[in-house]
This record gives C-alpha cells, structure tokens and sequence, in this order.
C-alpha cells in the first residue's frame, strides 16, 4: 500500500463508522475539492453508492458555476441533496460588504448560523426531487446528529487539534479543552441526547494528498481550480466576495499536483486567499468554537 | 486515472512526542519544523513578530501554540499535529502534552503513532510523567522509541550527567519489557544534535534527531499474521438495485482470497469468499491488512456486524464472556464493580462489567497495589472484565489488533485495555445474580405442586421465533387462543407494548437488546412462577439470546417454537416449522409439543 491507499482506508473506515453508529446522518458538501473528494470516499466505502444526505450551506453569495456542478453531479450520481441558508440575513441584506457589517459577521450569519440551523432543522430545508429535476421544502425535519465534514489538520491550528469524530454541543461549541480520547481505531460514537458529533475522514490528508487522489480516482471537480487562459485559478473556494484567485497557469490536475509538489506553492499555505482569515489573528479559531467548519 | 506517469504519493510517518511538561518537547518540535524548512512561508517571522508585539522572548514552542489559550498557559493542552518532512519521506508529528490532566490527550496522538520521541530534562531527570508516558507508549503497541535527553546546555554538555539518566530510565524501562532504540543528547533550543551533530558534544557518536528519524521503519509483520476482519457492517443497496449482500470491514491483520473457507466468530458460522468488491479500482481476488474491504460469500449465512471474519486454516481467536486485562482508566468517575459499561472491541460492542480488579499499579512508581476496589482515573490496573455475551478476541501477545479494546462509560471512552488472557467462566457475575436472586426469592404459601394441580397444567415459557412475516405473532396467538379455549390459563405478551423495536430485525446483539432480553427473563420468571403459560414472540435471537432466557426463567422451563429463524443455528429448539405455516396444523404441532413435554396434567387434549 502507498500513502494514498493508507489514507483512503482510514478515511472509508471512519465512514463506514459513521453509518454504522449514527442513525441521522448527514456529509456536508462545499462544491469545493475536500469535500468532492469526500463524497468520491463515500462512494468508495459504500460500493458505488452515498447512502446519506449530502448538505450544502447555500450563501447566495458563491460562485455561480458551484451550484451548477453541484446540481449535475447530484444527479448524475442519484444524491440525496439538501441544502439550506440564512434567507434573513439575505432578505435584510446583513451581509458583505452590501450591509454594515464586516466579514466575519457575515460568515457568521450565513455559514455559522445557516449550518447550525439548517443541521438541527429548525430553518427550512430544500432538496432535490430527481423526478421533477427541482428543489423543494424537504418534510424530514429531524435533527442531524451526526455531521461529516471535511476539515484537514493541516488547514491550520486549531484544525490540527481536532479527532475524527468530534463532539459539539446543543449550541454547536466546541470545547476545544476537553475532547474525548482517540485511540487504535475507537472513537467517539456516543452521544448524549441533544449533542451531535462532527466526523472527519480527510483530517490526515494534506492538500496535496487531495490533488494525488484526484489525479489517481479521476475524481471530477470543478473547473473553477485551473487556469483559463487568463493566468489566475482558485486554490480554495468560498463566497465571491472574500475568496481571492491565485495567481498560476496551472491548467489540470496534473499541473497542480505538480505545482503543489515543487513548484510555487510547495511552501505556501492554502487558505492564504481567504480574506477572513486574516482579519483577526485567530478568527477562524473564533468561528469554528462557534460552529464554523 | 490520467496517462501522465502518475507519481508516487511520499511515504508518511506518524510519530508522537511525549515527556513530562517544560522538558521542552514543543522546542524539538519547532525546531525540527524550523530546520527542515517545513515552516509554510513567513510563519516564523509572523510568530517572532508576536512575540516582540507582546514582549516576551522568542521561543520555538510558540510556533506550534496555535490557539490562545494554550499560550496563556504556557502548556500544550490537546495533541497538535505538524507536518514536516526530510529527503526520506513526510512526517506528521503528534506534540502530545506533558501535563497530566491532559492525559487523554497524550494517549490520543500516542496511539497514532508509529514511533515515539521521549523527552527528558538533563537538569530535572526522570519525573513522574517521563515514566507514565513510558508506560503508556508500551501499552498503547510502540515498538519503536528514541529518547531525547534535551537542555543539555543546561549541564554544561555532561557526558556524565547524560549517562545517568541512561541508566536510571533504562533500568525503569526494563521492567516493562521495553527497550528504546537510542538515547540522543540534545539542546533543542539551541539545535545541538536535532539536525546537525552538536560541536559541544564530542564524546556523543550516535544519530541527531532527524538521521534517527529517518532510522525509523514503518511497522511490518501485520501480513504475516493470521487474517483478522472485524465485520463493521453487511450492506445490501437493494432500493438502489444492487443485490449484492457485502461484508465489508477494515483488516487488521494477514490476508485471505476468493475460494478461502473463513469463520465467523463468535457464532461459529462458516462459508467461502465468492468475491472481493471494489469501486473505481482494478478487480482483485485478494484483500490484505490496512485495507479497508468488501467481500460476498458463497452461500447467504446468517451474521451480524460485529462478527469476527478468520480463516479455517489459521489459528482461531478466542471466544469467551471472561478476560484478564491492563486497563488504562481516564475517566472522571471511577471504573467500580457492579455498574455496567460498554466494551468496544474489534466491531462489536457489548455490555461488560469489572468482575475484579487483580492489582492496580502506581505508574510513576511502579509499585503494585493489590488492595484496590477501584480503578481512580489515570491508574493502570490488572483486573478481570466478564461481558455480557461472548466475543471474539486474541491474546496482546499473538494478535495486537484484535487483543485491544476501549470501555465507554456514560458516552464517553473512559478506559482503554489490552487483552493478556482469556479466563475461566465458572462462577461468572450472572451467574452468582441468577443463584442469589433464587437463594432470596419470597414464596407465598401455595406451592408450583399445589397449582399444577388446580390449574391443570405447569407454568411453562413459550417463545415463538422467527423473521418479521413468518407468520410467529398470528401463531402466538392463535396458541395462546387454543389453550385458553381448552381451559388453560395463558397470557400472550405483546412484546412491542413492553420494549418498542425489541422486536426489529438489526436490533440483536446491541446493549440495549441484551438488557431487554434480560428484562424480559426475569418477567417470565414471574408469570411462569404464577402457573402461567406465558407466551411471546421474538426474532433474531441466538443461541446464547436463548440460554440466557432459560436461566433467567429458572427453575421454570422454556418451550421453543422457530418458524425457521435463521439466527438459532444449533439451538435446541423444541418445535421446528417453515416460515407462515398453515395455521391450524402449526397450533396442532405447538400442542403436541406441550404435550409431549408433561406440560398438561390431564390428557385429555
């Protein structure tokens, strides 16, 4: 086995974990290609199959080619696609940089808030009818308790301290001081009535492992990544206004791979793009304690 | 896959850094970050630039402190994790604390690991917490430990101060069995022996840190062990139009192929891999330890997740309710007897309780304690775990893997264990409950005798079993219907009133079933005891479901009727029918049954 079988066996492992102990479960998809790669380790786990609703935080504000690919590729692969969003913080305009407020505020307001009430289904859910080929108001209102997300160690700090199956509380905090011991292959699938427990299977993977993966699986992923012609791509995605491009010609997987290997982005870290990153020296820290992914 | 030569992904290897707190493991840490140029770009200057803001010195241990509050407290709390690499290969290095109410935290990057970094002080020595995280780095499996005698500036670079510490810790080592590879001299502060041999030292002839680093090798030998796949889950995708019926599970341990005969413990159930299936991946006949696997079977054998998959030409595991163990005991509360917790081991989980505690050692000290009654948080105990039904497991010794396990009390892994050896199950606790609980039973004043003889017949408990549609409920009633109708007393127990999904099929072997079985045992203890036939359904209970209902209903009798029940394999069963019989000749053979079995004083039926 090389490093990407390793990793993609822990990964499959930690999913079928995940299905096995937590009745309401769902994967958060972003669109972007942690979470694309997840859903490929889904299908890898489970033959061919995603046996879990997969959710997406709409923010109105992402690139509009996102939900394009992400509606194909839900029904191309028969998904069980939900997703939800802060419809009033939008209608009210509570936004960057429309309202008068600053990134993080709206990160907050149409992430954090969006995700915490879409999971514990107390705002409005849509998802796809794949007969009729549309969204509508889901019925199922259960509350997810257990929550896949993507998140990798090497993103940044407070990301390398956290465990494969992480638990948040009523309010979706996460005490980052005392978390549950991790060890061999047992984790925490317990969970006390009202907490739900967050999953990670991509946290050991770095941003080049993806790329390898993606070179090898051939996994689609949104062309948003390469270069056009015009000298720029994304290297992370977000919301238009706060997600920057980078400047490079890489033009496929192949080239990136290349790129994050040895080339201009072998020491630079990832989400050196994200504006909110930088507008408070632990503002992610700030955001994910409060249930920001 | 694309046709460019697609390269391979670099090697990794996890390692874990352990020492008592302030014996400077952050400052290896950072140091290595810092000297093999792993540090992503400006990050050293952003944390030197903090620390000139706050006024305080520059220190290699603040490049990991990522979070605020960790740097207040100067200690790092969780287990960060950073990356660096050498020309051999990728590192992910697990900083785990020092401190010991962070002790879970240690255990977690330790157990990550495969190999380990123990940080002693020159000029503190071996403190309490250097020999527990020796300790814990044995139990937890790690072969491989390097142990950095750091701030060796602090000493002026003494030969013989390093010497000592040599001895003393290997001396204390040697008591468990544990013998690290290499003691290295280091002031990490000073980079003396992390990446470049240090020119304070000239009598030190080893590695530096990072040539031991790279000395390391990835554990093999797993291979080579008899094959070992807990059974995580059996999936069958038919709404999506997959028949398919796929035991899937990661394997721990050897390897097995299409034709092989395997066994399934602890059912006993045997067949032969059919096929090995896979998505997106060349077609394969083989699956081998580290992968995470489904395969199908030949014949549609009646398992459950769970289950332990070995093959019948290898050693077989042990299957049994009692085990001797060391335990590890992190939670709040202390592990006790008498109180029931969950054991995780291998894919199943079942309920377990601490039948003794054998000795209960002082880590710091390693001195024995045998008078202990409780396992207190952080102590390491030798003691003896019955489980609520029998599971499959190896001793530590022949097969690491499946002889470790974790004990969660109240939603939480609170202890963590290794198996040492499977012991006899005489005198079990359910046992000595079952014995006292008839030693003290209360009688009234009308004897089993006197009853039978008004009642016309004993007191009798009639299980019908069989899957969701085989007819069991209309029978159980219709039965219960007959013998009223003949003049019997009989009472027909509407399962579902009682336990809701107790009934379901998937429910069996979960705690929660378990408990219910034995709710419902001590229940037809009673009406069995009032004269009662007392009759009920159930689906998916085995073998073992079934003796422990015949205990818990003692000294009174239980009467089997299985409509096929898959599950029952070599129970005895008292009568056995096809799934949705004809009613009337089904009720006509249940009372044939009774009959046969004395249950009616008069013969009249």
């Amino acid at each position: 086995m090389d490093q990407l079988d390793y990793l993609e066996a822990k990964s499959v492992h930690i999913l079928r974990e995940a299905y096995r102990d937590f009745k309401n479960l769902c994967m958060l998809w972003s669109i972007g290609k942690d979470s694309t790669v997840m859903l490929w380790l889904a299908r890898k786990a489970f033959f061919g199959h995603v046996p879990f609703p997969l959710v997406h935080i709409d923010t109105s504000y992402k690139i509009p080619a996102m939900i394009e690919y992400r509606d194909r590729v839900a029904k191309e692969w028969k998904l069980n696609m939900v997703y939800g969003q802060n419809t009033e913080a939008l209608k009210n305009k509570m936004t960057f940089p429309d309202g008068a407020i600053d990134r993080i505020a709206c990160c907050k307001a149409l992430k954090s808030e969006a995700l915490k009430h879409t999971l514990s289904g107390e705002w409005t859910r849509w998802r796809l009818n794949h007969e009729k080929g549309e969204y509508e108001e889901d019925s199922n209102k259960d509350p997810y308790t257990g929550v896949i997300v993507g998140a990798r160690a090497d993103e940044e700090g407070s990301r390398s301290k956290e465990r494969y199956f992480s638990p948040r509380d009523k309010q979706s905090d996460w005490d980052v001081d005392d978390q549950p011991p991790e060890l061999w292959s047992y984790y925490k699938t317990d969970f006390a009535p009202g907490t739900h427990v967050r999953i990670h299977p991509l946290l050991d993977w770095t941003e080049l492992n993806l790329w390898e993966y993606i070179q090898r699986e051939n996994v689609p992923i949104i062309d948003l990544y390469f270069d056009k012609g015009e000298g720029m791509r994304y290297r992370s995605l977000g919301c238009l206004p706060c997600t920057l491009g980078v400047q490079s010609t890489a033009k496929n997987v192949d080239e990136i791979v290349e790129e994050l290997r040895s080339g201009k982005f072998s020491n630079v870290a990832e989400r050196s793009g994200r504006a909110q990153d930088a507008a408070d020296g632990n503002s992610l820290e700030t955001l994910r304690r409060s249930g920001y992914m | 896959m694309t046709e460019t030569a697609v390269r391979k992904s670099e090697e990794r290897m996890n390692l874990v850094i352990v020492g008592h707190v302030d014996h400077g493991k952050s400052t290896v840490i950072g140091r290595l970050l810092a000297d093999t140029g792993s540090l992503p770009e400006g990050k050293l200057e952003q944390v030197k630039a903090m620390c000139e803001r706050n006024s305080r010195p520059f220190e290699y241990a603040f490049l990991l402190d990522a979070l605020k509050n960790e740097q207040s407290q100067g200690i790092t709390i969780d287990t960060a994790r950073c990356f660096f690499k050498t020309d051999k290969r990728h590192y992910i290095i697990n900083d785990a604390p020092g401190h010991i109410e962070f002790l879970k935290n240690m255990i977690t990057g330790a157990a990550r690991a495969e190999a380990a970094l123990l940080v002693i002080d020159a000029e503190e020595g071996i403190q309490e917490n250097s020999k527990r995280h020796g300790y814990m780095i044995s139990m937890l499996g790690i072969k491989q430990i390097a142990v950095l005698v750091n701030k060796m500036d602090l000493v002026d670079y003494s030969q013989e101060v390093f010497e000592k510490i040599v001895r003393e810790y290997n001396d204390f080592l040697g008591h468990l069995g544990v013998h690290p590879m290499t003691f290295i001299p280091v002031a990490a502060r000073e980079g003396d022996n992390i990446a470049t041999i240090s020119p304070h030292m000239p009598w030190y002839e080893g590695h530096t840190v990072l040539d031991q680093v790279d000395a390391f090798t990835r554990p093999e030998g797993s291979l080579a062990k008899p094959f070992r796949l807990p059974v995580q889950d059996i999936y069958k995708f038919t709404a999506q139009g997959d028949d398919r019926r796929i035991i899937s599970g990661t394997v721990e341990t050897g390897t097995a192929k299409v034709g092989d005969h395997v066994i399934f413990y602890p059912s006993g159930k045997e067949t032969i891999i059919e096929s090995v299936e896979r998505f997106n991946a060349p077609n394969s006949t083989e699956v081998k330890a580290d992968e995470a696997v489904g395969v199908t079977m030949t014949t549609e054998i009646y398992i459950k997740p769970g289950e332990l998959m070995c093959r019948a030409d290898e050693l077989k595991p042990k299957v049994g309710r009692r085990f001797r163990a060391n335990v590890f005991w992190m939670g709040r509360a202390p592990m006790i007897p008498g109180k029931q917790y969950k054991l995780k081991i291998g894919a199943t989980k079942v309920a377990t309780e601490l039948a003794s505690i054998e000795s209960v050692l002082d880590a710091s000290e390693l001195e024995t304690n045998h008078n202990k009654q409780q396992l207190d948080r952080h102590d390491v105990g030798e003691i003896i775990l019955e489980t609520h039904r029998p599971v499959a497991f190896d001793n530590r010794n022949d097969i690491e893997p499946t002889g470790r396990f974790v004990i969660v009390d109240d939603f939480e892994i609170a202890g963590a264990g290794v198996i040492l050896e499977k012991v006899a199950e005489t005198d079990s606790i359910f046992d000595r409950q079952i014995k006292q609980r008839e030693f003290a039973w209360e009688a009234g004043e009308v004897s089993a005798a006197e009853r039978e003889q008004r009642f016309n017949h004993k007191g009798k408990f009639i299980i019908v079993t069989g899957e969701p549609g085989s007819g069991r409920r209309n029978l159980a009633k219709k039965v219960e219907k007959h013998l009223f109708d003949q003049g019997f007393n009989t009472y027909y127990f509407g399962i579902t009133n009682q336990f809701g999904d107790l009934d379901q099929h998937g429910a069996a072997g979960t705690i929660q079933r378990d408990r219910q079985i034995e709710i419902l045992g001590e229940l037809a203890r009673i009406m069995t005891d009032a004269g009662l036939l007392f009759i009920t359904i159930l689906t998916d209970i085995d073998e073992f479901d079934l003796n422990k209902l015949r205990k818990l209903n003692e000294p009174n009798e239980v009467f089997v009727v299985s409509l096929g029940d898959p599950a029952l394999g070599g129970a005895v069963i008292d009568v056995q029918l096809e799934p949705s019989p004809e009613i009337e000749s089904a009720v006509e053979k249940v009372v044939e049954g009774l009959t046969s079995q004395q249950v009616f004083m008069d013969f009249s039926i």
